[in-house]
């Protein structure tokens, strides 16, 4: 974690966001409340693409398959009768172990190929959702798909739900919080900056690969879960690769690497396009813009404009002390 | 057999189409290192530059020829300027990421201009079928293989014949010797940036009667664009032909013969094969790793 | 008898027509510090590079404690007990120093499913802390590894190569591009790892008198070949020797 800001303002702001979270739904509308949850689940999907791509620094492009493998295993079973809380997990495990499999090419090519792999699993993922139409519904989808009861308290009203999603994204973040500090945070970033260095002080470019590429395909599949009764009508084009994108650049946006990025980055790439839905064609023209100007001048994303600073702080001293 | 060859022939018109495209695509990767994602959105951009011609009252080929100045200084030019060489330094994936953006800004700048609804094209060859041999086929499936064929036959011709077109070459394949041989390696990788830029527009004019004019066109076939330069090759500019080639035969015979929901998995397979067990592509040479 | 750590039993490696290494055999005994120096293209980073996994020799072998490692990968070496530095400089550039160090020791604890429940210096702080003032590093202990002038990403860099305390620690050119002044304090930092870490080490280096005063022993290549070996006094006694530097 990068954070070196003082206590009080940390507080502040710690206090502002508890605000929003939990008290601010109670003045929404259902639309608001629901907005509110929609942006929080990508949040999550982005914390396990963050992971996949901030920290150990694989190029993926497909993480929004998991997202629909999962969120298509709990409709499915759900419509079989099958209990969402048995469903879930069943969803989950399936994204982890799909995850492992996918990291094994992700060993055998580099970069950028990685990129096009996992784009092409995306698309063979969604077309598989759209021409499997016995079990998949096909372009029709899924539909009327229910909000669960928890040890028989029904989640189904949008408050409960959302509360229930919130509570979710925040375990899982500090879950993904403690991972990251962990050695094994560490082993990823080794993995990332530089693989050989990483390697020849005894780090296994293998496991981690494919831990963290599982990992954070399974907390996609935690997100694809709570999308599906959320929204209650899942279909292909929800899961596609302009959606995979879409993760990806809410991931380098708000600050790849950085853990709160994937906060900011929903914000700018779900909860306002959402939002400002009227103006859609305006505001992706708008975010496209931004992504950029972003790249050209902040290509490390957002969450790094504080260390750029200070880097631009320490050069100028620097330079003045050497003059002197 | 004769259904057969019906098939080949849509499949190498539609494949050649493909095949400007992933040139296009490769050209910019061998020269400059740039990887551009929203290669579709360049088609479909000058496209709607043609279109725009056409509503001004031109004739189909004055507007043409308007596209190609016009797509030359807009994706050519500014592309390169604005976004490639500020941001090449920082790695591939910058790139990558901001021609992601680009797509968007294209995409919903001509949604906003020129509203949601597919608009028809005019076809230069006519629609017209006709007999031969006992095959049907268009004038348009003709017309389209000889055009595009002649302009990669003439782009050929340019780069290996003319002093600019073996300096294009030297660029591509070793930035360095060309430095030292004088070359003004700059103005070489524009030069492949206005050859992406007339790619894309010829690109435009074959394949826009069919898909219709509409801002959403280019993602599809930049997407088949793409699976077919990595197929054929990512950094060879036969294998992005032949993967062009390649993908729009097998997605022809496949969507007759097997289904044509299916149709679409077939450029999928064989990229997933290709990435899996040569990444460079059938043609494609391998790429160092650095240590 | 000193224990042999490491053996090379006639290496060879060609690129094509050209024999990067042509045969050579050397040993490494158990606390030494060896030299291995040589004109430019002698072969001196082909024979590192195949004794530490990253290249494929052609033939011949490598035992390490008399087990062989020939072709094992750098992992697995490194959890044997080899370290290494790199001669392109070779740190994790967004990390702190500290974590550096960490990372470069942390490997080696327990499993790695144990590591994932441990804090985040897995067992390694005191030791990491212990290098930081041993290489003079703790006033930069906390900045990026990468902010760092090229001398210092050096010292990370040997340093991390002593953080998993192995037998066997293998360095390539440490004073390139090292300020002059600095090299003295080096050979004695690596002379004082010797004495409290005990171990053998590998030096590559151009910078004769570096390698005079830190090294026991010192080997000779000249175009893939051994052509002399023995105490420094001996070598740069060596007739042969000065005109393989000087040409004939």
């Amino acid at each position: 974690m990068r954070m070196k800001t003082k206590l009080p303002f940390m507080m502040s702001l710690f206090a502002i966001a508890s605000f929003v979270m939990l008290v601010l739904p109670l003045f929404l509308k259902n639309y608001g409340v629901y907005l509110m949850s929609y942006w929080l689940i990508f949040v999550l999907a982005t914390i396990g693409l963050n992971l996949i791509l901030g920290y150990a620094g694989l190029k993926s492009l497909g993480h929004a398959a998991f997202m629909g493998i999962a969120a298509y295993i709990v409709a499915m079973m759900m419509k079989e009768g099958i209990n969402f809380w048995v469903a879930a997990p069943v969803a989950v495990i399936a994204c982890f172990v799909v995850g492992w499999v996918i990291g094994y090419p992700a060993l055998r090519v580099q970069m950028h190929y990685l990129a096009f792999a996992t784009i092409g699993f995306n698309e063979v993922v969604a077309l598989i959702f759209r021409n499997e139409e016995k079990y998949t519904g096909g372009t029709f989808g899924i539909n009327n798909i229910a909000r669960p009861s928890l040890f028989g308290y029904s989640l189904a009203g949008n408050l409960e739900f959302y509360y229930f999603i919130l509570f979710v994204v925040v375990a899982i973040g500090l879950l993904t919080y403690f991972l990251v500090r962990s050695p094994w945070g560490k082993a990823f970033t080794a993995l990332r900056d530089n693989q050989i260095r990483a390697e020849s002080v005894g780090v296994n470019i293998q496991r981690y690969t494919l831990l963290a590429f599982a990992t954070g395909s399974a907390i996609a599949g935690i997100a694809g879960c709570l999308l599906a009764p959320l929204v209650q009508y899942i279909e292909p084009t929800q899961f596609n690769s302009q959606t995979s994108i879409l993760l990806y650049l809410m991931v380098v946006l708000g600050g790849s690497g950085y853990f709160w990025g994937p906060i900011l980055g929903g914000i700018i790439g779900v909860l306002f396009p959402e939002w400002l839905r009227f103006a859609e064609g305006w505001y992706m023209l708008f975010f496209g813009l931004i992504v950029i100007l972003l790249m050209v001048k902040l290509p490390n994303g957002l969450l790094s404009l504080p260390e750029i600073i200070n880097q631009r702080k320490a050069a100028k001293e620097k330079a003045a002390a050497q003059a002197r | 057999m004769t259904d057969f060859i019906q098939l080949l022939v849509s499949g190498i018109a539609t494949g050649t189409i493909y095949a400007l495209a992933a040139l296009g695509f490769t050209l910019l990767w061998q020269a400059s290192g740039t990887i551009n994602f929203a290669t579709g959105e360049f088609v479909m951009v000058s496209a709607f530059l043609m279109l725009a011609g056409l509503g001004l009252g031109l004739p189909l080929w004055v507007s043409y020829l308007l596209a190609l100045v016009l797509s030359t200084i807009i994706l050519g030019y500014f592309f390169k300027r604005a976004i490639v060489d500020p941001l090449i330094r920082h790695g591939i994936m910058p790139v990558i990421v901001a021609t992601i953006g680009l797509a968007l800004v294209a995409k919903n700048t001509i949604r906003i201009g020129f509203g949601a609804q597919a608009q028809p094209f005019p076809q230069i060859f006519g629609g017209e079928l006709f007999q031969f041999a006992g095959i049907t086929v268009s004038y348009m499936e003709i017309g389209t293989i000889f055009l595009a064929w002649f302009i990669i036959f003439v782009l050929n011709l340019f780069l290996s014949k003319t002093v600019t077109g073996r300096a294009m070459q030297a660029v591509a394949q070793n930035t360095d010797s060309a430095v030292v041989l004088g070359i003004n390696v700059n103005k070489m990788i524009f030069y492949t940036f206005a050859i992406n830029a007339v790619l894309a527009t010829t690109a435009a004019l074959l394949v826009t009667p069919a898909y219709l004019a509409k801002f959403d066109m280019g993602v599809s076939l930049g997407m088949k664009a793409f699976l077919a330069a990595i197929i054929g090759g990512f950094n060879s500019s036969r294998g992005a032909m032949l993967g062009g080639l390649i993908v729009g035969i097998c997605e022809n015979l496949a969507g007759a013969y097997i289904s044509a929901e299916y149709k679409e998995a077939v450029a999928l397979v064989l990229f997933l094969l290709i990435i899996l067990v040569k990444p460079n592509g059938l043609l494609g040479k391998a790429e160092q790793r650095k240590v | 008898m000193t224990n042999k750590v490491l053996e090379v039993v006639d290496l060879k490696k060609s690129y094509g027509a050209i024999q990067a290494v042509g045969g050579v055999s050397l040993e490494v005994r158990e606390g030494e510090i060896l030299g291995v120096i040589g004109p430019n293209g002698s072969g001196k980073t082909t024979l590192f590079n195949s004794m530490l996994g990253q290249i494929e020799p052609d033939s011949g072998k490598v035992l390490f404690k008399g087990e062989d490692i020939t072709n094992l990968n750098p992992m697995l070496l490194n959890k044997k007990g080899v370290g290494r530095t790199f001669q392109t400089l070779q740190v994790f550039g967004k990390m702190t120093v500290r974590d550096n160090l960490i990372v470069a020791g942390q490997e080696h604890v327990d499993s790695m499913m144990k590591r994932l429940f441990k804090s985040p210096d897995c067992d390694m702080g005191q030791r990491a802390d212990d290098l930081i003032e041993t290489f003079r590093l703790g006033h930069v202990a906390n900045l990026p590894a990468g902010s760092l002038s090229y001398g210092q990403q050096k010292l990370v860099d040997i340093a991390m190569a002593f953080m998993s305390k192995p037998s066997l620690v293998l360095l390539d050119e440490p004073c390139a591009g090292v300020n002059p002044s600095l090299v003295s304090g080096l050979s004695s930092l690596l002379k004082e790892m010797n004495k409290k870490q005990g171990g053998s080490f590998v030096v590559i280096e151009h910078n004769m008198d570096f390698v005079m005063d830190l090294c026991h022993r010192i080997v000779v290549m000249v175009e893939g070949k051994v052509l002399a070996e023995g105490l420094p006094a001996e070598i740069r006694a060596n007739k042969e020797v000065l005109e393989a530097y000087l040409g004939s």
